[in-house]
């Protein structure tokens, strides 16, 4: 019984790391721009697909041993992802920023982002999916009953440290003070002298690096990459966040391993057909009684 | 002249707010732009700021010069970083998620590296040691007094040499209204540059050596405070009697 339990926990930990790396890009992007960045769910899928490249690069034309190819394609992925991030903000964003457009159509040209990265990955590589090689050896351990693999514990472990990593920015460094000072008011941000885009640019290296490192992790656990893998997983990672309190890391992070504890479990007790519908419901419910998320707070206007 | 603005026309959208005016602030001087509501005082700072949209007031015609150079094209932070130029807004607009510590911190982001720092800091703590008592604070539970005070102590720590003030004393006890501005006229005694908006007439004229009064987006007059004070028309329309 206890093994069935740390078992599903482990399966939990593992899957919600993905959300909850995908949904940091939705958050932070949220506080900063209050805008919901809907590309970013193929983001994710630019990152796998980039890891992908690389990887296979290292290993055929290179000839690097799997842990070499591994160590260099996590930070170039990164860098590479987060790069995509940034092109996007400078070509779609911004230029509306700078009209002083309403939010919706900012919203709609994200969508439009998200549909012309995956549709341009169909056109530029064509429908046939994807393999992705193997970095590492898998190595299943068991104790007690409890089975996991090294990459499990590798992926649950990047979430916890990147978590740790993005609180650290977020309450010391200087970037991140005018990151929280800019969720709670835009307007006044400017007058401190701060120049506004490196700020919004800082924050999308940083959603769509994560992005990125979801990526590699993903296409290691699960190893097929197909055009449309970071639509779905992408609406999950972001309704995770908003169940978490979007604008808010750790929200982005409960709401992810809550996503992902809640399908695990659904999946261990009834039909997978059921997981997406009730892992859905219990989300619906959790906001119905905290519309604001978990971490959450209802912004108030002062006079 | 260190900052002038010159027949400046200013759009909101299709709306009209200021319809050509003009006005300067000489280096050292204490300049209140008075006026009711509406008349374009802070359509005035806000130009001056280059705020980007959509708060942004859009230049029609006319120019604003810092030490004779237009400063249309100039970026809102280089009006801080580059120009020393530092706005206290209407309703304080500190960031209430942080302490006050992180406020004045954040004020710095974009001094140069070696920047005297702890000697602005004495300053603003000596000018206001409520706000050295409450530094670990989150900025939100300061009272509105504490609020404006640090509004005004995160503006010096950005290391302007000139202040502008859009209706500081807004919200405050008559006492911390005093106090406030004769912080003010300190501050302009240690060489700070002042342009003030004020809705509150009499204290401003009292305390600026200059002043213009705005009415719908034109200057109705100006002149030194003696001359505003004694002027029948402005004690009639704006000094209640």
């Amino acid at each position: 019984m206890l093994a069935t339990i740390i078992q599903n926990l482990i399966n939990a930990l593992q899957w919600g790391s993905f959300y909850a790396l995908i949904a940091l890009g939705y958050t932070l992007v949220y506080g900063v721009l209050t805008l919901i960045n809907f590309a970013h769910g193929d983001i994710f899928m630019v990152g796998a697909y980039i890891a992908f490249f690389v990887a296979t690069f290292c290993l055929a034309t290179i000839g690097l041993p799997g842990w070499a190819a591994l160590i260099v394609t996590i930070p170039l992925t990164m860098i590479l992802t987060s790069m995509v991030g940034v092109a996007i903000e400078r070509i779609a964003y911004r230029p509306l920023r700078r009209k002083g457009a309403h939010r919706l159509y900012v919203v709609i040209t994200a969508l439009m982002c998200g549909l012309i990265l995956e549709h341009g990955n169909l056109a530029l590589l064509g429908a046939s999916r994807k393999a992705f090689p193997s970095l590492i050896n898998e190595q299943v351990f068991t104790v007690g009953g409890v089975t996991f693999t090294n990459l499990k514990i590798a992926v649950i472990a990047s979430a916890i440290l990147v978590f740790v990593l993005l609180q650290w920015i977020v309450t010391k460094t200087r970037v991140g003070m005018a990151m929280r000072a800019i969720a709670y008011d835009k307007f006044a941000v400017p007058l401190m002298g701060i120049p506004m885009d490196n700020i919004i640019v800082a924050t999308f290296i940083l959603g769509s690096s994560m992005a990125g490192l979801a990526g590699i992790l993903f296409a290691m656990s699960y190893p097929i990459l197909e055009p449309y893998m970071g639509a779905l997983i992408g609406w999950k990672a972001f309704i995770a966040a908003v169940v978490g309190g979007i604008g808010d890391i750790r929200g982005a992070f409960l709401g992810g391993f809550l996503l992902g504890a809640v399908e695990i479990l659904v999946v261990a007790f009834f039909p997978s057909t059921l997981r997406d519908l009730i892992a859905f419901t219990v989300l619906l419910v959790i906001l119905a009684f905290r519309p604001t998320g978990l971490f959450g707070i209802a912004k108030t206007t002062k006079i | 002249m260190l900052l002038s603005v010159e027949n400046l026309i200013v759009k909101y959208g299709n709306i009209l707010a200021l319809h050509g005016i003009s006005f300067h602030v000489n280096s050292g001087e204490i300049v209140t732009l008075i006026g009711a509501n509406g008349a374009g005082k802070t359509t005035s700072l806000y130009s001056i700021c280059r705020l980007p949209p959509p708060e942004a007031p859009r230049v029609v015609a006319g120019d604003i010069k810092f030490q004779g150079e237009s400063l249309l094209k100039t970026r809102p932070n280089e009006v801080v970083s580059r120009l020393k130029m530092a706005l206290v807004p209407e309703g304080r607009h500190i960031f209430g998620n942080l302490t006050v510590m992180e406020n004045l911190e954040l004020a710095t982001y974009s001094r140069e590296k070696g920047a005297q720092l702890s000697e602005d800091y004495a300053r603003v703590f000596d000018l206001f040691p409520r706000l050295s008592e409450r530094r670990k604070q989150r900025s939100e539970s300061l009272s509105g007094g504490e609020q404006q005070m640090l509004a005004v102590g995160r503006a010096l720590m950005t290391g302007c040499q000139v202040l502008l003030l859009d209706e500081p004393s807004m919200g405050l006890a008559p006492r911390l209204k005093y106090e406030l501005f004769r912080t003010l006229k300190q501050l302009n005694e240690q060489g700070m540059t002042i342009l003030l908006v004020e809705q509150n007439a009499n204290l401003a004229l009292h305390l600026a050596h200059r002043g213009y009064v705005l009415d719908t987006g034109t200057i109705a007059a100006s002149g030194t405070s003696e001359d505003l004070l004694g002027n029948p028309d402005v004690k009639k329309a704006y000094l209640g009697g």
